[in-house]
This record gives structure tokens, C-alpha cells and sequence, in this order.
């Protein structure tokens, strides 16, 4: 007991003494956050609308400014021939053209599309398609302020966005950066530092040594472990108080998933290290393995469910989908644990397999 | 009290078709200074690490400090030291941290480690240096730091493996002074080497061609038993018949 305290301060020294690590450890969930949190949102801000009107009415001036009055949009302008709107789209100037047509009176006689036409740069269709929307519905919303019945549809469904009534996009990156950080910090630091040990050739001294070699590896794992630990308290933290994302369902349950999930990672990283013999493929192993399959198949960012068959089968093998998908549930939506069991059943499973592949995997002698 | 500090016998490694060691049978006195010696890919390393409990022989059998290598590898790695032929202290802990841990791991009692380790730097003359980081030390301070750490302990017996590798043939000598010093001890040595005149200053040397030992004796004996002049010359006319590439 007393070797093994005495091999985890070793380790926590490890770590202390090389500061540029210690801080990408510490520092990288909160740059994380801040990125994925604020500059990287899905939604679509700093609409710019040219506007292309012959004639200037009243109404096209009023539907003009509610347009500018909207915090998504901004006008550029409005033009008399197309020339110049087409000129701005090109440059990237203009998102969006409105174009009314020279006899626009949606009073008179009801409105046709021709009237009145969007054009929008699909060469991001997501984008195109999401400022159509909105563009549409401060225009439906002016026409019905107006009482003009052409336009409005006869039975309006009321929206009720559940759990993230603001629709914003922090509320889905947060669990979203809980599973990535996990795996970097504990399977990749973990694996390099068990492996950066063979490579300086103190593990051979270690192994020499009457030290039972599966001391050295759970010593190693104590303190990203602990870091870990730290790590999530400070995004949760953060996201609470900075992001305002709710922490809404049961600190316990939140807690405890996310320790089957580092525990989980922390195998994996043992795994990684007893299959590779130098730092650099622990690496790229973990990184090429690990990183790209949490970002694009756990459903972090891209919905799984509009991803290919195989795709979808491939990604139920990646812990962080199981990790992230409780977590929104926990966090985001509020519900009791029980509605997560079978991601719980299923991380679990997957820590024990890890945990018995790479005991077993674990060279006792260094043949 | 037992002969031989290490006393093998018919002692074969394979792997798969490849047989790394060749039915090697030979044995260490106490305190005596075994140079073990041989071209790369002779098999040196294999036989080293079956001796330090790392790997299990195919077959044969040995005792190292009175153990058993094949059922008592836990009681043999308590007796021994090691050094590796990559230097193998941590270079993020401080010179007295070092020396800790390693004391800590072979179960030096924690009321000798502080007075011992006081002792330790007086030798080396490092007391200077305690707090210092062992990455900023020169090559051969930490060559001789890493050999004192792994004789901390007084083991039965410490296998060096091509310890002087890249260095000075200043620090060498000075690192033999201190191999001597252990053995005064009763330290019994057995160390691998590739400078032909360290082999000189053991008391005897052994030497592997093809996993096989074609010679073992006294350096005197050998070089009158081959009419020459140098070990260098000993070991030339024996390592020209081998077979194996690296």
C-alpha cells in the first residue's frame, strides 16, 4: 500500500512538472466549452437580406423594417434592379435576396408566389434552407398582423420546443464535449503514460522489480482519475452558471454515469498501451480510433439517426454515443435514471469487457 | 549458505522455430564480476532477462540468490538490482526522489532510507545536487546515479546491462571503480558489455555466439588458451563463426 501511495505521488509528479500538459488538461475543457458553446452554434445568425423592390410602398417599407427589426436579420439594402443583389451575393455581402415584383399589392387581390420571391445561396442547403424559414415567417407573421387571410394558413400548429425551450445549441454540445474530453483525457493520456514508461526503459526496471506490475498501471490511472474528476465538475460548472444549461436531473445519476464512463476510458487507454510500444502510435491510436469516431458517430454533433445503416450499427459500439445519449436525457430533458438503464447496462457491460481484455492482454513478464 | 550466486543448467529459450538461447549451462560465485558477453543477437538479452524473472525458459533449469527461475521469480526480483542499458531513472523526479522511489519499491525499511541516502550523495560527491531534476545531470553523473540506485538495496546480485554505453572513457573508469567497490561488498556482478576492455577487468567472462557459450573463463586463460594478446582478439576468432544475422 505504501509503494503504491508512493507510486501516484510519482505520477501526480509526472504531471505537475510538466506544465504545457497540465494545462491543456485543465484548460482544454473550458477553451471546449467556450468554443463549442458560443462560436460554434448551429444556429444561423447575421442573416443578410438585399432586397430588390421596383416600386417602394408602404407595405414593402413595412415589411422591410420588421425584417431589420429582427435580431437574425440584417438588410443591406434595398435595390431597384437585380444587379447589385446578385453582385453582394457573390461577394458573400448578401445571405439572401427578397425580391417584390413591380405590381406587389397583396391587399388588392391575393397574393401569388410570383409576387414576391426568395432567393437564398444553397451552396450550404442547411443554411439555405433554415434563413427560408425564418425569412418566411417574419413575412407570415407581418401578414397576419395585417389580417391578410390569403397568406396565413388556415390551421397554424403551436410549437412547444420541449426541454430546450430557447432552442439553443449549447444545450446539445455540453454532454456532447463530456464524452470527447473523457476519452482524450483518460485513454490517451493514460495509454502515452504507461507507454512513454516502456519507452525511456523504466518499465523494465519497474517490471524487474518486486513491484506487482498491475500496481504500476492502477497507479498510473489514480491521477487522470482525479483529473478527470476535476474536469467534470468544471464543465458542469461552467454550463450551469456561464452557458445557463440546466443541470436538471439528479446530480447522483449524472455523477455516477459519468464514473462508469471514465472508468471505462481508463481500460481502454490500459488496453491501447499494452497493444502499442511507442508513444507516438499510442497517439495516433487513440486519436485516430477514438477522437474521430466520438466526434462524428456518437451523435455529438451529427444526429446518428440520418446516418447510413451501417453507420448506425458502427456507432453502437462507440461508448460516447451510449455516455452522451444518457446524458442529454439526465441533464437536458430531467429525467430519473430510470429511463437511461439500458445505456447504464450497456456502458457497464462494455467497462467489464474492456476491463478483462486488457488484464488479460496485460503482460505480467515483458515477452 | 549457497556457492553460486547464479547456477544454471541446460537452460534453452525458443521462440516459435527460433531458439534465442541454446541449452547454456553455467555458474556465478558469489561476488565474483561475470562479464557476459557476445555479438548482438547472440542471445544475451534473452538470458538476461530469464535470470531477472522477466521471461520463463522453454526448458533447464536455475537457481539465481538460491531461487528457483522457474517457480520463485517473486523471492529472485527482492535479491537483485538491475540496470538497464537505457538509463533508467526519472528524469522529471529530483535526484533524492529518485532515490526514494526505487528504495520504497525494493523495501529498503523507512528509517535507513533518509541517513543512507545522506550517505549516498557524500560518496558521490552529489549532495549539491539533491533537489536537482536528473534530466539536468550530465550523462555519466546520472550513469552513476542510476547504478547506485540499483545496488540501494544490497541485493544479492545486479545485472548490468551494457551500462557504460555512450560514455566517456573517463566515467567509465570511474563507474568500474564503483562495480569493484560493490563487489568488495559482496555484491556479485554480472554484467554485458560491448568494450572489450572492461571484459579485462572481470573475473571472468563468458562468451555467446549463436545463443551457445563457446568460452567461459578467467580473461588470463582465455587469451593463453587462444594464443592472443587482447580479449578484443578472443572474442573476434569466436564471434567470426557465427551463422546468425541480427
Amino acid at each position: 500500500m505504501k509503494v503504491f501511495l508512493a507510486f501516484v505521488k510519482k505520477e501526480f509528479f509526472h504531471i505537475f512538472r510538466d506544465p504545457r500538459t497540465l494545462l491543456i488538461l485543465l484548460g482544454m475543457p473550458v477553451v471546449q466549452i467556450i468554443l463549442f458553446g458560443f462560436a460554434l452554434s448551429v444556429e444561423i445568425n447575421n442573416i443578410n437580406v438585399a432586397i430588390i423592390a421596383p416600386e417602394r410602398t408602404e407595405t414593402i417599407r413595412q415589411i422591410t423594417n420588421k425584417i431589420a427589426a429582427n435580431r437574425y436579420f440584417t438588410v443591406t439594402g434595398i435595390y431597384d434592379s437585380e444587379d447589385k443583389p446578385a453582385e453582394l451575393m457573390r461577394r458573400e455581402k448578401a445571405n439572401v435576396i427578397l425580391r417584390f415584383n413591380h405590381d406587389f399589392n397583396p391587399f388588392v387581390r391575393p397574393v401569388s408566389e410570383t409576387q414576391m420571391q426568395i432567393i437564398t445561396n444553397a451552396s450550404n442547403p442547411n443554411t439555405a434552407v433554415q434563413e427560408t424559414m425564418y425569412l418566411q415567417s417574419v413575412i407570415n407573421d407581418y401578414f397576419r398582423e395585417k389580417q391578410v387571410s390569403s397568406v396565413t394558413p388556415t390551421i397554424s400548429p403551436v410549437v412547444r420546443y420541449l426541454y430546450n425551450p430557447g432552442m439553443q445549441s449549447a444545450f446539445n454540445f455540453v454532454p456532447g464535449i463530456l464524452g470527447l474530453l473523457m476519452i482524450i483525457i483518460c485513454t490517451m493520456m493514460t495509454s502515452v503514460s504507461i507507454v512513454r514508461e516502456k519507452e525511456t526503459g523504466t518499465m523494465e526496471e519497474l517490471l524487474v522489480s518486486p513491484v506487482k506490475p498491475i500496481n504500476i498501471i492502477l497507479a498510473k490511472m489514480v491521477p487522470y482519475f482525479a483529473l478527470s474528476c476535476v474536469n467534470l465538475v468544471t464543465i458542469l460548472l461552467i454550463s450551469r452558471f456561464v452557458l445557463n444549461v440546466p443541470v436538471s436531473g439528479s446530480i447522483f445519476a449524472i455523477f455516477g454515469i459519468s464514473l462508469i464512463y471514465i472508468i471505462l476510458a481508463l481500460a481502454l487507454g490500459m488496453l491501447i498501451s499494452s497493444i502499442v510500444k511507442t508513444q507516438v502510435a499510442a497517439m495516433l491510436i487513440s486519436a485516430m480510433s477514438l477522437m474521430l469516431p466520438v466526434i462524428i458517430l456518437s451523435g455529438m454533433i451529427f444526429p446518428i439517426e440520418s446516418a447510413p445503416e451501417f453507420f448506425r450499427w458502427l456507432s453502437c459500439i462507440i461508448p460516447a454515443r451510449w455516455y452522451i445519449a444518457a446524458m442529454r436525457k439526465l441533464m437536458i430533458e430531467g429525467l430519473p435514471i430510470t429511463y437511461v438503464i439500458k445505456e447504464i447496462v450497456i456502458l457497464c457491460g462494455m467497462a467489464i469487457t474492456l476491463i478483462s481484455i486488457s488484464l488479460l492482454k496485460f503482460k505480467n513478464r515483458l515477452e | 549458505m549457497m556457492e553460486y550466486a547464479i547456477d544454471v543448467n541446460n537452460l534453452t529459450k525458443k521462440f516459435g522455430n527460433f531458439t534465442a538461447v541454446d541449452n547454456i549451462s553455467f555458474n556465478v560465485k558469489r561476488g565474483e564480476i561475470f562479464g557476459f558477453l557476445g555479438a548482438n543477437g547472440a542471445g544475451k538479452t534473452t538470458a538476461m532477462r530469464i535470470l531477472c524473472g522477466l521471461s520463463f525458459p522453454t526448458s533447464g533449469k536455475g537457481t539465481v540468490a538460491g531461487y528457483d527461475i522457474a517457480t520463485q521469480s517473486e523471492n529472485i526480483k527482492k535479491s537483485i538490482g538491475y540496470m538497464s542499458q537505457k538509463f533508467s531513472l526519472y528524469d522529471d523526479l529530483k535526484v533524492w526522489e529518485n532515490i526514494r522511489l526505487f528504495a520504497g519499491i525494493y523495501g529498503v525499511p523507512e528509517k535507513e532510507i533518509e541517513p543512507r541516502t545522506e550517505e549516498l550523495l557524500k560518496t558521490l560527491d552529489f549532495t549539491s545536487e539533491r533537489n536537482s531534476l536528473v534530466s539536468k545531470l550530465p550523462l555519466g553523473w546520472k550513469q552513476k546515479l542510476a547504478f547506485s540506485v540499483a545496488i540501494f538495496h544490497n541485493p544479492c546480485i545486479v545485472f548490468l546491462d551494457e551500462p557504460t554505453g555512450g560514455v566517456d572513457p573517463e566515467t567509465r573508469r570511474q563507474f568500474w571503480e564503483m562495480i569493484y567497490e560493490a563487489s568488495d561488498r559482496g555484491i556479485t556482478v554480472f554484467v554485458t558489455t560491448h568494450y572489450m576492455d572492461e571484459a579485462e577487468y572481470c573475473d571472468r567472462v563468458s562468451i555467446m555466439v549463436d545463443g551457445k557459450i563457446e568460452a567461459l573463463d578467467t580473461p588470463l586463460n582465455l587469451k593463453n588458451k587462444f594464443r592472443v594478446n587482447s580479449m578484443e582478439e578472443v572474442f573476434y576468432l569466436l564471434a567470426r563463426k557465427a551463422t546468425r544475422n541480427e
